[in-house]
């Protein structure tokens, strides 16, 4: 069996296309290869889908933070706190058992307790609550020149948030932010270890990856691989948001766009 | 199997008979309840542990990274820049197994040094029976404690990483004039190091670690993937569906009220540790050539 062959029967396993038994035994390099980034897929989907909607949610709520009215404030405040001050593994488990509740009410809600919806929704309001702190904090640290001009010209409500506020926001956030989505990415890991189950064993990397370290009881292969796909998913997200950062910063002088550098976050 | 009856409070001696919230009252002062309580024991004492180890492991990697013999820094850059591109998760799954083998296998070389066959025989990892962790005939308690161990070490690993770079950016933030003043002094090295870095960079390094510690408790639940029964493992257990048949205290599934009841465990954990934390970084940043300090100078003038 060639390593083509087993691309074509695991290359997208992890959403049930392909050979329906994992491998048992003698184990090649090439399966668990192919099996943890087959497993990857999950990974993307989770994080790029809750990136992308959190985002707005994130501006939404930071936008509600910064609020004179305590109306907006304070549900905002209550949301990032909920949010950010709880495990992300607890959020996980908590989640899953309302919505395994939530089950009883309406068999429309029956695809909340699987992960593809239920644990994307945890990680959408995860990665709000956390980008929301960051966009605040952006919005916090506009040079008051800034607003003072867009008071001069006139500018009010919307139009002014549109073209001054958000602009200036989004390229004070974005290294941060960067940062955001890297670690987003990382926790997307903890999805099948807490509690949505793996259905017919689609499960995402770190799934497969403890699979083959359970199975050989060797561990010094499955989790390099799993961690040579996430330095390269890092390089992509540090990539591509590097590109944004530059089209954000591309009034200033070459030397003053911030540097995008990657800090730790760890577990949420 | 029916559980002893709870002895905490003399109405529980027929729960069948009280409802409400003497019911409420008896149920969680079962011995099982008892077992939840004890395992948030196991969390602080994770966290009392691993937060001074962590420390260390962080201080000798930004040390090492900062030395002038290559490989030592080498080493020292690499262990805080692996942990950085990778899941956390994966280190600890992958660090827990490796770490048990390591010891194993470190074990099996002083113990049975006549032992001829190879030890990783296909799928399996074979030592000889004297060098396993714990002994067989371990009692139940040894195993606990020697996987609670492994788990200490492995967040020590992962979050020395994370201190070693906190640390590694202080040391760098240290005005470089006060370096400069110690070698014009004359002192080596060694003595600028200890005397002079070390010193100052505490208050550089505070707002990093604050943040570490944050992550470190919100890390605590993790300890369950590692198969230490701790909270998350007994909220489960608690939580699942009771019938009559195997305690005084049937009730459905729980599971989401007692996670509720964790998250807000977390929730006040977090919130106490922010507080604490402020008043340090405030009593920390007195006198200090920093803006905080400054703030505080200011304030306390007017």
């Amino acid at each position: 069996m060639t390593c083509w062959d087993v691309v074509q029967d695991y290359g997208l396993r992890s959403l049930g296309i392909g050979e329906r038994l994992l491998p048992r035994s003698d184990f090649t390099l090439c399966q668990q290869v192919v099996l943890i980034g087959s497993g990857m897929l999950w990974n993307i989907y989770f994080g790029a889908i809750a990136l992308a909607a959190g985002f707005f949610l994130a501006i939404a709520t930071a936008v509600a933070k910064a609020h004179h009215n305590p109306l907006l404030r304070k549900p905002a405040d209550a949301f990032v706190l909920l949010f950010r001050g709880s495990p992300l593994f607890i959020q996980f488990f908590f989640a899953y058992f309302a919505f395994l509740n939530l089950k009883s009410v309406s068999p429309m809600l029956d695809d909340l307790s699987s992960a593809w919806l239920g644990a994307l929704i945890v990680l959408f309001l995860n990665t709000s609550a956390y980008s929301a702190e960051i966009f605040y904090g952006a919005l916090m640290s506009i040079p008051k020149g800034d607003n003072e001009a867009a008071d001069a010209y006139g500018m009010h409500g919307f139009s002014r948030f549109r073209r001054i506020t958000l602009p200036t926001t989004l390229r004070l956030a974005w290294p941060a932010y960067t940062n955001e989505a890297i670690f987003l990415f990382h926790s997307t890991t903890l999805v099948f270890v807490s509690g949505f189950p793996a259905q017919s064993q689609r499960g995402d990397a770190l799934y497969y990856a403890s699979y083959f370290a359970d199975k050989t009881f060797n561990p010094f292969v499955p989790y390099p691989i799993l961690a040579g796909y996430f330095i390269l998913l890092t390089l992509t997200v540090i990539g591509l948001f590097g590109i944004v950062n530059r089209r954000l910063n591309r009034h200033l002088p070459r030397e003053n766009t911030p540097k995008i550098r990657l800090r730790p976050n760890l577990i949420r | 199997m029916s559980e002893p009856g709870a002895t905490i409070f003399s109405f529980c001696a027929d729960p069948s008979s009280i409802d409400g919230f003497e019911w409420l009252a008896c149920y969680l002062t079962t011995a099982k309840h008892l077992s939840i309580y004890w395992s948030v024991g196991t969390v602080l004492l994770l966290l009392a542990i691993t937060a001074p180890v962590a420390l260390l492991f962080g201080f000798g990697g930004a040390s090492a990274a900062r030395s002038r013999v290559w490989p030592v820094s080498i080493i020292g850059r690499s262990y805080i820049a692996v942990v950085r591109g990778v899941p956390d998760i994966a280190f600890f799954l992958f660090f827990v197994i490796a770490l048990d083998q390591f010891f194993e296998y470190l074990r099996h070389q002083v113990k049975c040094p006549d032992w001829d066959m190879p030890i990783r025989q296909g799928n399996d990892f074979v030592v000889c029976a004297a060098a396993k962790l714990p002994l067989g005939n371990a009692p139940q308690w040894m195993h606990e404690v020697y996987g609670f161990s492994l788990a200490v070490l492995t967040f020590s690993i992962v979050f020395g990483a994370f201190a070693a770079n906190v640390l590694y950016g202080a040391m760098r933030a240290v005005p470089r004039g006060q370096i400069e003043t110690a070698e014009a002094y004359g002192m080596t090295q060694r003595q600028t190091f200890w005397r002079i870095l070390v010193p100052q960079m505490w208050v550089y390094a505070l707002p990093g670690l604050s943040n570490l510690w944050m992550v470190l408790i919100k890390a605590t639940p993790l300890l369950f993937l590692l198969g230490v029964e701790d909270i998350v493992y007994w909220a489960k257990e608690l939580g699942s569906t009771k019938t009559s048949k195997f305690t005084d205290y049937p009730h459905g599934d729980w599971r989401m009220w007692y996670f509720a009841g964790l998250l807000v465990f977390y929730l006040c954990f977090t919130k106490v540790s922010e507080a604490v934390l402020g008043r340090i970084s405030r009593r920390l940043s007195r006198g200090q050539a920093t803006a905080a300090g400054e703030a505080q100078r200011k304030a306390a003038l007017s």
